[in-house]
């Protein structure tokens, strides 16, 4: 049985060190290695407190202006894809359900596409990396219209039918594939690689005007879900049972699609596609602490920040100075340690 | 109290119920039997607000089951589902937990009324379990318990509907758990349960209500519905009815 169920709190602080230890080797850690304590000190001075030292300037220049959007964009991304895959798993009542189901991946993939081999076939001139705000807004407003789709479609004599909504997620996504495949054909070398390592994900695109959409998304997400930890629960035991215990099931199930696809819309728009978190980090999670929702929201949040965290270090250690995408790395952490999983036990 | 009047209910297109006036009265077991598709489980959806009645209303308290607010509605009507799919590992505790989420009653209070109602099901062994290790009769008598919690300790205002809430249990829990029943009933709760065994009806329930075609063809104390004729009507079955040699109900034995 799991381990931290009747100890919520030793776990919630184990999972808060462990972050704060993501978050601070973040900020060391990279091509160029910072003492940990300058990385600390750089931090403090960035806050205003006025420190000097030995190396300080460069190491708050590297903090401020590289280190720290991009620790701080792999928190927000690591964090909302857990919860959002918590969120998505209750909606299907399945452990296995990932965010992607409901197209807000491949939409956000097919919005990404269309601007980057748009952008340069409508403006061969320009260099591709001209506009990374419009490529984020594409993406984003992607995932947001299949997303939309997929919820109509779902939709029936008033109620949504999850299941309905699983099988339009899946063609609407092999759709966007589609449309991603031609955009791929039709793009020059350039975007062709550009559009590939999209795909793949990556916080190097790391900047505060980047993250500021995707800081509120995630505070939004991370605010609301845990609110609903009694409803959901109650979901796990079927619509029927939900409504039968007082909760207004529709109106629930819409609020999840909708934090689901501004949450995981954003991230995608920030970072880009990275797999396995959804889905691995709330698994992981339940076998630690139960299925409870009190308690696996806030967990679930903390692990997937720190995930982000580490596997982005991994990213830019392994080959440094050369990057590893990030999709890459999540995905051979994640995908050894699922199929572990799935011979361990039935789920 | 629940009430229903010139209910009813199409699904599909589909006619399933018509003309439905019933009253579930306070302490009182109210048994409903039928041939499978005679609209019980319908019923039990229209009188829980699960489907919308095409005609006729149900009333609780007096006023329409579609004005009540969720969690005040839950605190009054309980519902058994015929098989709950919870995929997820709870603990049997956690499960029967879940029936005090309408309540803001405190952690204390929940957890005591928790124990009584596992107690009460019969299940007080399974707690610490998985939900996900129990066999169908464990896990049915776990959700029992938790619908008791739901509106523990029961009283007369409120109501408990069960879609065949013995479907999947061995015979000393059949009775068991129709004991727990009547007692939870005892303290006010009107009950109403999908039944499909005629002696647990006969020895169990105030009253039976026979559904055939979406109507009712009987309703009445079980001396009066459990007879030959409507029974033969209703599933084709020739019986005899016999007196319960100690308890003097209804014996149906098929001839």
């Amino acid at each position: 049985m799991s381990a931290f169920v009747r100890r919520p709190r030793v776990l919630l602080i184990a999972l808060s060190l462990l972050l704060l230890l993501a978050f601070w080797l973040s900020l060391a850690l990279g091509p160029l290695r910072l003492p940990l304590v300058d990385s600390l000190l750089a931090l403090l001075r960035l806050a205003g407190v006025p420190l000097s030292g030995a190396g300080l300037e460069q190491a708050e220049l590297i903090v401020g202006q590289i280190r720290l959007p991009r620790a701080l964009l792999g928190l927000a991304v690591g964090s909302v894809l857990a919860l959002s895959g918590v969120a998505m798993q209750a909606l299907f009542r399945n452990p296995l359900a990932d965010p992607g189901l409901i197209g807000v991946s491949s939409g956000a993939a097919l919005g990404a596409a269309l601007a980057i081999v748009g952008g340069s076939l409508l403006d061969a001139g320009a260099p591709p990396e001209a506009s990374p705000t419009l490529l984020s807004a594409s993406a984003f407003a992607g995932g947001l219209v299949v997303t939309a789709l997929v919820y109509r479609l779902g939709r029936r004599d008033g109620q949504t039918r999850v299941a309905t909504m699983l099988l339009a997620g899946l063609a609407l996504s092999a759709l966007a594939g589609a449309a991603i495949g031609l955009f791929g054909y039709l793009a020059d070398d350039a975007a062709l690689r550009r559009l590939t390592f999209w795909n793949l994900g990556s916080l190097s695109g790391a900047s505060y005007a980047r993250l500021w959409p995707l800081l509120l998304a995630a505070l939004g997400v991370a605010l609301w879900l845990p609110r609903r930890a009694g409803a959901l629960n109650a979901l796990l035991l079927g619509e029927s049972e939900a409504r039968h215990l007082g909760f207004e099931v529709e109106r629930l199930k819409r609020e999840l699609v909708l934090c689901t696809a501004l949450g995981v819309g954003a991230a995608v728009a920030a970072a880009g596609l990275v797999g396995f978190v959804g889905l691995l980090v709330p698994h992981l999670l339940r076998l630690l602490c139960g299925p409870d929702h009190r308690l696996l929201l806030p967990a679930a949040m903390l692990a997937g920040a720190s995930l982000l965290l580490f596997a982005d270090l991994l990213a830019r250690l392994l080959l440094a100075p050369a990057e590893l995408p990030l999709g890459i790395v999540t995905a051979l952490l994640g995908a050894p340690f699922f199929l572990w999983l799935l011979r361990r036990e039935p789920l | 109290m629940l009430q229903a009047e010139g209910l009813a209910v199409q699904r599909g297109g589909r006619q399933v119920l018509s003309g439905i006036d019933l009253e579930l009265r306070p302490g009182e077991l109210l048994g409903v039997l039928g041939p499978n598709g005679a609209g019980k489980s319908s019923l039990l959806a229209a009188l829980s607000g699960e489907l919308r009645p095409a005609e006729g209303q149900v009333r609780l308290d007096g006023r329409p089951l579609a004005d009540w607010r969720g969690p005040e509605r839950a605190r009054r009507l309980a519902v058994l589902p015929q098989s709950p799919a919870l995929e997820f590992a709870f603990r049997v505790e956690e499960v029967v937990g879940f029936g005090r989420l309408p309540h803001a009653s405190g952690r204390r209070r929940d957890a005591e009324i928790v124990a009584r109602a596992l107690a009460a099901a019969d299940a007080t062994h399974l707690r610490g379990r998985s939900y996900l290790t129990l066999s169908g009769g464990e896990r049915q008598r776990v959700h029992l318990a938790r619908v008791l919690a739901q509106l523990w300790p029961g009283g007369a205002q409120q109501v408990l509907l069960l879609d065949e809430p013995t479907s999947m249990l061995d015979p000393l829990h059949q009775h068991s758990i129709l004991q727990a029943v009547r007692a939870f009933a005892g303290h006010g709760t009107a009950v109403l349960a999908i039944l499909h065994d005629l002696n647990l009806a006969a020895r169990y329930c105030d009253r039976l209500l026979l559904l055939a075609g979406g109507r009712v063809q009987a309703l009445g104390s079980p001396e009066e519905v459990l007879l030959p004729g409507p029974l033969k009507a209703v599933f084709g079955l020739e019986v005899l009815v016999q007196r319960h040699p100690e308890r003097g109900h209804p014996l149906i034995v098929a001839r």
